[in-house]
């Protein structure tokens, strides 16, 4: 087949190897190869945070990363995450729809994990690239400081 | 949307001669902007090649710090030398994008990202930066974000970064290589005004590609600021922005930078503004007046008039800001 590639993606901790041509968008990949539709697709340019996912632990936007320059990486979705968040995110209200959750929550391990965060004004601006259309962002940054201040800084 | 090659390339020796031999072939870094664009049809790339693994990181130079091009803008702002010795650069960088974008946006990148003009975004319309000669939309049109300095009849474009404010600032250097070899830029001469030519946004040739950004000794770590201003307080392009530098003597200046962002094609400098505060005492009259040198022969159109003023005051009020850089916010919002 022409210009296909053969790459290899750890997603989940499960290996995967794809055969796919290089415009492939990794949510893409993630969502109709993978059949990983956990991380949504929003604006699909890069501005709305939706499609978050973690590249080898860093947070990066998977609508603007073509698959084939993550040959060899390590990626997590929402579907591969287990974590304190999970929980305050539903104790605060901090969603509606939900469509942009899965995205606000790989931001905000990818955020606790960069360890810059250490106000809630801080918290706010460096979850500003997830938007929430039904305006949760209040609680949103509410479950992020709980699990803050718990303890968890993961 | 078309088809395109893609290749990873080993050294900076193969992608360029690769680039070199095919017009239509394009560095890949962070493609935080290139992917974007390939997307509303605005490019068509037959080549990928990506330059992503290239990069040397961030190392100490007899008089100064070498960047590398290919490393993200997250790990050159959150860098321990950056951040004591250059937190201008830091705060300008951390003012820009979401962070998503930033760990994945390269330094070589941000440089060559294009303009967030609409009418460069919508191929239904005319735009002489999309394609020469098919004219200007923005002129007549909703021109609010656009030029107020040095733009042309063809363009009224500004260029969105806000690293390269800072750049313009700490008065940079960029390395590039190419098939003819390897040159040097400085800063201010790498954007261009987009005159007759608006197609071209800076001075890189076809095969030329940034490889890593020098900055001098001088960081102006003690009194600097980064003040940008935007319709809403994170994740969105200046409507404004203002970099300063002081070096402060018993309360005289004795050198100071300032750029401008969001006002022109490029980060914008004026060095009869910084040589009028040579030697006098960091006050608001002072800086207003370096302002109104700043801001000479700026011309609005219909809707960004209101740029004029909020540039003089923004510069006023983030050389005060400099003053005491504490007073800036996350994200360097403006201060209460």
């Amino acid at each position: 087949m022409e210009n296909f590639r053969q790459i290899n993606l750890l997603v989940n901790k499960q290996p995967y190897t794809l055969a796919i041509k290089p415009y492939v968008s990794l949510l893409d990949a993630l969502r109709d190869y993978l059949d990983l539709t956990g991380t949504k697709k929003g604006c699909d340019h890069g501005q709305c945070g939706a499609c978050t996912v973690l590249v080898n632990g860093n947070r990066v936007l998977s609508c603007i990363t073509l698959a084939v320059m993550k040959d060899g990486a390590e990626i997590t979705t929402i579907e591969g995450i287990d974590h304190p968040l999970q929980n305050t995110f539903i104790e605060h209200d901090a969603f509606q729809c939900g469509y942009c959750t899965p995205g606000q929550i790989c931001s905000a391990i990818g955020m606790l994990r960069e360890g810059k965060a250490h106000s809630r004004a801080e918290v706010a601006e460096l979850m500003s690239g997830n938007l929430c259309r039904c305006g949760a962002s209040m609680q949103i940054i509410d479950a992020i400081m709980e699990v803050k201040s718990g303890g968890s800084n993961e | 949307m078309n088809d395109f090659n893609y290749h990873k390339a080993a050294t900076i020796d193969e992608a360029v001669n690769v680039v070199n031999e095919n017009p239509r072939a394009a560095y890949l870094a962070g493609g935080t902007n290139i992917i974007d664009l390939w997307k509303y049809n605005i490019i068509s790339p037959e080549l990928l090649m990506d330059v992503n693994q290239l990069g040397e990181g961030i190392i100490e130079t007899s008089d100064g710090i070498r960047l590398s091009a290919f490393i993200t803008n997250s790990a050159t702002a959150w860098h321990p030398l950056i951040e004591e010795r250059y937190p201008l650069l830091s705060k300008a960088i951390l003012a820009g994008a979401s962070a998503q974008i930033r760990n994945m946006a390269t330094n070589g990148g941000n440089l060559l990202q294009r303009t967030r003009c609409y009418y460069f975004y919508d191929p239904n319309v005319p735009c002489n930066k999309r394609e020469p000669g098919s004219g200007c939309s923005a002129k007549e049109g909703y021109n609010r974000i656009h030029a107020i300095l040095g733009a042309s009849e063809q363009c009224i474009a500004v260029f969105p970064s806000d690293m390269c404010v800072a750049l313009a600032a700490l008065g940079a250097v960029l390395n590039v290589s190419g098939s003819a070899g390897n040159r040097s830029i400085s800063f201010n001469d790498f954007h261009r005004l987009p005159g007759d030519t608006p197609q071209l946004d800076n001075n890189l040739l076809h095969d030329e590609i940034i490889t890593s950004i020098d900055l001098p000794s001088k960081g102006f770590a003690t009194n600097y600021s980064y003040l940008k201003l935007r319709d809403r307080h994170s994740y969105a392009f200046a409507l404004v922005s203002v970099a300063t530098g002081l070096d402060l003597e018993d309360n005289i200046i004795k050198e100071a930078r300032i750029a401008l962002g969001g006002v022109a094609h490029k980060p914008w400098r004026v060095i009869a503004a910084e040589e009028y505060l040579v030697g006098k005492a960091p006050t608001a009259e002072n800086f207003a007046i370096a302002a109104e040198i700043i801001l000479q022969g700026a011309i609005s159109f219909k809707y960004n008039a209101f740029k004029i003023e909020l540039s003089k005051r923004a510069i006023v009020r983030n050389c005060l800001m400099a003053l005491d850089p504490s007073s800036q916010l996350p994200g360097s919002q403006p201060s209460a």
